[in-house]
């Protein structure tokens, strides 16, 4: 299983092990400080409005910090920059997509979520529902959301890892990915969401610093001529202009074009049905400042993928291809690469950057794998085992309990998938949560909030049926098996010829609501539709 | 964890009633609300996405457009990605300005008459 040495790959992990002081100072100093923070946040988390919404204190710019935090993965860092470095300006497509779905959590969701739920996802959509039936849906999408989430992040730091500390052995990965988990087990538990919210602002302000200054790097190289940057990438890529146009990974045929607009349609779609993203709304005070939130994000996070496009051209027109795919299949590691030959290759300057960039990837890994631990564990604790299990008769204590225990069993979880994952682009990894995320989720909430009709069993179709297909449509997909870069690729039971099946599950999800709506005989209930109307746009009787 | 403890007091609102909430659905004024909210949300909404779907599909089967040199190596394809981020920061930005002066105004009046309670 171990890839294939290269001489630069063994040149940077004997540079690495060289500089291995620094290297693990770095990773120590972050861990350490955020622990510092978990702690702080630990001793100021009270109720259960402190762990699960970070005491609905933070103002619109602190939470925007936090959602950049929370939504800049891995999948944007690492994956992103990889997949420009390696496909070219198809790469591109995946920092569009991601971008422009934020007009829909910021139209359509973000206020009228904050103003309606408390806590989850859940709150919303069992507000006018039965509650058992609808809490257990949004409870098990949840948890399948996130955990497809988090096994991308997990492949992340294995990958990282063993390109920094030069770990090619399958149990030093799997250790990495278990250190990981236990992270942020401890994050979870102890710091909450205020915990985690100020995670993710440092590792925010971490890893837009980290990124402007390869940007810089990169410019300075090509004397701030962005022409010249495409130029020399398209010719150093061996692929010439095309690199530079679409269709080198998704053109060649008509079947991998429809798997373009597949991904294309869930990006769009999946943000605002992400649950952990959607929980960082109830960390602010007011709908506004949930508008606020939103705004800072897409300045923030526009900004960013701005910047991936250079890293990604810049590592693609410095550093040959070979060299990128030998050090990971899937290019997920053209970032720290490009640090190192940045730097120097022989030079402690490369290593130190190279060290300095890997952290930043690391603290962004730990970050946004606190925040789907916790939103995971959050829905449990809240949908699942306080109305469903206790049917409210729950103490506050005993639900937080519940989370708690619940991050652990998470987290175990995680570690077990995420060391399968691991020669996975992180980034196709996380478009395919996108897609269970739009076909699961997102109809359900936009039909709750805005279809007077909408029935219970309009919504148990629409989740249940948007998530088995979605999952059921990617078991049986390339990804899975069938192909050299699948997760089994010894094996072959694909029939489902798209790696992302937001093209097909997506519809299905918001047909289901409708069918499912219109098929049963349950009058919806009027009352508590317009209490839920007054409320998501006034925030009368918000929490 | 303390969790025991009491929350700190927050202020607490009136919660209005079902029937109340039932009534003001029905008034003009939220009634207004909620127009001034869709007919710019919703619209805009479906504009986006059709113009992001346009680029998409430009993308796939437009390849020699896409190809077309503007300036230098930057060809239509980078000029339409970075035309979308564009989009994207004038749509938040124009939302925002919008939601300010036409809805935040009236949410506000409707909240806080149900929630003294007259």
């Amino acid at each position: 299983m171990s890839p294939a040495i290269n001489p630069a790959i063994t040149l940077a992990a004997g540079e690495a092990s060289e500089h291995r002081p620094l290297i693990i100072s770095l990773f120590a100093v972050f861990v350490a400080a955020t622990l510092v923070i978990t702690v702080w946040a630990g001793r100021q988390t009270k109720d259960a409005a402190d762990f699960y919404a970070g005491g609905r204190q933070f103002t619109g710019f602190q939470n925007g910090l936090a959602v950049s935090g929370d939504y800049m993965s891995a999948a944007s860092f690492l994956g992103i920059a990889g997949a420009i470095a390696l496909f070219g300006y198809d790469g591109f497509l995946y920092s569009i997509g991601f971008l422009v779905a934020w007009l829909v959590a910021l139209l359509l969701v973000a206020e009228p979520l904050r103003n309606s739920g408390r806590y989850t996802m859940g709150d919303v959509l069992a507000y006018r529902m039965r509650q058992r039936p609808v809490r257990t849906a949004a409870g098990t999408s949840t948890i399948v959301v996130s955990i497809f989430y988090l096994l991308a992040q997990m492949a992340g730091a294995g990958v990282l890892v063993s390109l920094l500390l030069g770990i090619t052995s399958d149990g030093g990965k799997i250790g990495i990915v278990a250190l990981v988990g236990v992270l942020m087990i401890v994050y979870v538990t102890i710091g909450g969401m205020k915990g985690t919210t100020w995670v993710q602002m440092v590792k925010a302000v971490l890893l837009i610093v980290g990124a402007l200054l390869l940007t810089f790097l990169v410019l300075l190289k090509f004397h701030f001529n962005v022409s010249d940057l495409l130029g020399k990438a398209a010719d150093n890529s061996g692929k010439g202009a095309a690199f530079l146009e679409p269709g080198l990974k998704y053109g060649a045929t008509g079947t991998t074009k429809l798997d373009f607009i597949s991904l294309g349609i869930a990006l769009v779609l999946g943000t605002a049905g992400l649950p952990h993203i959607l929980i960082r709304f109830y960390t602010v005070p007011t709908a506004k400042a949930a508008r606020k939130s939103v705004i800072w994000a897409i300045g923030l996070i526009g900004a960013f993928y701005l910047m991936t496009l250079a890293l990604g051209f810049g590592a693609a027109a410095l550093i040959k291809p070979d060299e990128i795919i030998a050090s990971n299949k899937a290019g997920n590691t053209a970032a720290p690469l490009l640090a190192l030959h940045l730097g120097g290759v022989d030079s402690n300057w490369g290593a130190i950057l190279l060290a300095t960039i890997s952290a930043v990837a690391f603290a962004t890994i730990l970050a946004v794998v606190a925040g789907l631990t916790l939103a995971s564990s959050s829905s449990f604790a809240h949908d699942i085992y306080a109305n469903v299990i206790k049917k409210g008769q729950a103490s506050e204590k005993q639900e937080v309990n519940a989370a708690r225990y619940a991050t652990v069993g998470i987290g175990a979880v995680s570690i077990l998938l995420g060391a399968l994952a691991r020669d996975l682009n992180v980034a196709g990894l996380v478009a395919l949560a996108f897609a269970v995320a739009a076909s699961a989720n997102l109809p359900t909430i936009l039909y709750s909030l805005f279809w007077k009709r909408f029935t219970t069993n309009g919504a148990l179709w629409s989740i249940y049926g948007g998530l088995v297909t979605a999952v059921g449509l990617v078991l049986f997909s390339p990804v899975v098996s069938g192909k050299p870069t699948s997760m089994f690729p010894d094996a072959d039971f694909h029939w489902f010829p798209l790696e992302n099946p937001g093209i097909v599950s997506i519809p299905v999800g918001f047909l289901l609501g409708v069918v499912g709506t219109l098929l049963s005989k349950e009058e919806p209930d009027t009352m508590k539709y317009a209490e839920l109307e007054v409320r998501s746009l006034t925030g009368t009787g918000a929490h | 964890m303390a969790t025991e403890t009491p929350p700190p007091a927050k202020e607490q609102h009136r919660l209005p009633s079902p029937e109340e909430f039932a009534e003001v659905q029905q008034s003009a004024e939220f009634g207004e609300l909620r127009r001034s909210y869709r007919s710019f949300a919703f619209p805009l909404t479906v504009g986006f996405i059709t113009w992001y779907l346009l680029y998409v599909l430009l993308s796939n089967y437009a390849g020699d457009f896409m190809g077309t040199k503007v300036v230098g190596n930057i060809n239509m394809a980078l000029v339409l990605g970075l035309a979308q981020f564009l989009t994207t920061f004038l749509i938040a930005w124009w939302y925002a300005r919008r939601a300010a002066t036409e809805l935040d105004p009236r949410a506000e009046a409707i909240k806080s008459r149900m929630e003294a309670g007259a």
